[in-house]
């Protein structure tokens, strides 16, 4: 199977599950390295950056934990899988946008993922699902010290490793969760939380949309400075910054359950009713309507719905996951057809008939949680 | 408004920036916001383009007004301004002076705390004594403890060969 074949809907990870992934999505920890004496991708000839990821490319291909990898050059990838691996979040966009002289290693469990000649000649990043910082650094700290025993690395004893913008330099690691805070947005506690969080030095963005706008509910919390602090010491800052992040979330939820509890089910209802019925709807839409639909889900509204079926729609409605899917399907009359890129409107049409069919299963909320289901506490779930 | 970067289009694109105390403002248009990734929340740093316009300042200063250029990669202080990004790992050094001033507003300290290759680990560490011995020697010879001293500068004279090549990067 090729990364082609392989980046076909579904995909796997969406199912996976982790601690806290109530509210904790997804776990990664990014570090980036450099070549000594070579320059940045970003300023490097074609020669230095062909000669970068042929000298990178075979040393991760040859670590044991990426046995049975996806081994590509970015120039053979065609334009919808690298929005594909962006929508994903395996490469950045900046990454998709490039070709010859760039690279990419993939694991199948889409755990361990390597750029190459991105704007570091070497950023690697370990994903887990749910709450998993301290895993994920681990694994990607033994990748990391296989590779350093093959590579020479740009290291300074002063200044650490060395990256083509300062602002990563010393440990160049970036430590990140996403988080789904539905609670929080609804309740309108979402800024102040935002706001202490940055004072401490860590930045929170919305994982789509633009400006302040966080499509989804989606955030995404990660250490910016780099520089004179520990990975390990970075890693603890940022699980005691979210299990204060996680218990706020949990607290919304429960005092919306109690004490808002006609606006908390009108918006749920309301959001199962458009998904569940609509004939276009567009990505910005579904996105925040799944997430009060994944609310619903938390809190016992849904009773034997699990939560991979939201997560799952979630990353595929995305545009390119919808194009993909349709360039896929067994074609009727006009073959041609499929592999034509689809219009806005012709995915809003694709979105909805997709949504609907996968709610089919699915029964409208029930006008008060199920007495046996999880409510707004973190119990563990079986 | 203008936009800050290109000096000549309307800014369209205003984004704030509270970390710590510290709370930064950048105004851009819709273009170069474009350029710059703005519209890529994944990707998108405001630290790395306060950086871009704060560093241009500081490094034209630390050069008193001359173009430094890296021996190596021949980047120069107008590159780095433009593009918000070094040239090689050289550049560091080529740069020092002005990245100094930089590192401190960006990050929580200027010396490295954390992973070392493995390779450098020994050397460093051996390093490390190295500088403690000195710093010892010059007390030792301060305080006329002459003894210690000629005992001092032994143990230097052998961590130096242990060491090899002498002063690391």
């Amino acid at each position: 199977m090729d990364l082609h074949q392989f980046l076909t809907p579904p995909a796997q990870t969406a199912r996976l599950k982790g601690p806290y992934d109530r509210i904790v999505t997804s776990s990664r920890v990014r570090l980036a390295r450099n070549l000594k004496e070579t320059p940045f991708p970003g300023w490097a000839k074609k020669p230095d950056r062909v000669r970068v990821l042929e000298t990178i490319r075979p040393a991760v291909a040859a670590l044991p934990e990426m046995r049975e990898s996806f081994s590509e050059t970015m120039d053979t990838l065609s334009m919808l899988d690298k929005q594909i691996l962006v929508e994903r979040h395996l490469i950045s966009r900046e990454h998709a946008q490039r070709s010859a002289g760039s690279g990419l290693v993939l694991n199948r469990e889409e755990t361990l993922c390597f750029m190459i000649n991105e704007e570091d000649h070497l950023r690697m990043q370990a994903l887990r699902p749910g709450l998993q910082l301290r895993q994920a650094w681990t694994a990607i700290d033994q990748a990391d010290s296989a590779l350093e025993k093959r590579l020479d690395y740009a290291f300074s004893s002063e200044l650490g490793y060395l990256t083509a913008c300062p602002t990563n330099l010393g440990t160049a690691i970036r430590v990140s969760a996403m988080l789904h805070l539905p609670g929080l947005v609804l309740a309108e506690q979402i800024n102040p939380i935002i706001q202490s969080v940055n004072k401490l030095g860590l930045a929170v963005r919305g994982l789509y949309g633009e400006g302040t706008e966080a499509l989804g509910n989606v955030f995404q919390v990660s250490n910016q400075m780099t520089l004179g602090e520990s990975e390990s010491a970075i890693v603890e800052r940022l699980e005691k910054v979210l299990a204060q992040i996680i218990e706020h979330e949990e607290n919304a939820r429960a005092t919306l359950l109690e004490k808002k509890t006609k606006m908390m089910f009108n918006h749920i209802g309301r959001a199962y009713g458009i998904l569940a019925n609509a004939h276009s709807i567009s990505s910005k839409e579904t996105m925040n309507l799944l997430s009060l639909m994944r609310l619903g889900v938390d809190v016992g509204l849904f009773p034997g719905v699990d939560r991979s079926l939201v997560d799952e729609l979630f990353l595929l409605t995305q545009p390119a996951h919808l194009q993909k899917l349709h360039a896929e399907e067994p074609s009727a009359e006009d073959p041609k057809q499929h592999s034509e890129k689809l219009s806005a409107e012709q995915r809003d049409l694709l979105r909805a008939d997709m949504v609907r069919e996968r709610l089919k299963s699915v029964n409208r909320p029930l006008p008060k949680p199920a007495p046996a289901g999880p409510i707004g506490l973190d119990k563990p779930e079986k | 408004m203008l936009c800050c970067i290109c000096k000549e289009k309307e800014a369209t694109v205003h984004l704030t920036q509270i970390a710590g105390d510290k709370m930064q403002k950048v105004d851009l248009c819709e273009e170069c916001a474009k350029t710059k990734g703005v519209n890529d929340p994944t990707g998108f740093s405001l630290a790395d383009l306060l950086l871009g316009l704060g560093a241009s300042k500081e490094i034209e200063q630390a050069g008193g007004g001359a173009e430094v250029k890296c021996p190596r990669c021949g980047f120069t202080q107008s590159d780095f301004k433009k593009a918000g990004r070094l040239g090689c790992p050289d550049c560091y050094k080529s740069f020092s002076d002005a990245l100094d001033g930089l590192l401190k507003t960006m990050h929580k300290g200027t010396r490295h705390v954390g992973k070392v290759p493995e390779s450098l680990r020994h050397s460093r560490d051996l390093a490390d004594r190295l500088k403690t011995l000195q710093k010892k020697l010059v007390k030792a010879v301060e305080a006329e403890h002459f003894e210690e001293a000629a005992l001092l500068r032994d143990e230097i004279k052998q961590t130096t060969a242990r060491l090899g090549s002498p002063a690391l990067p």
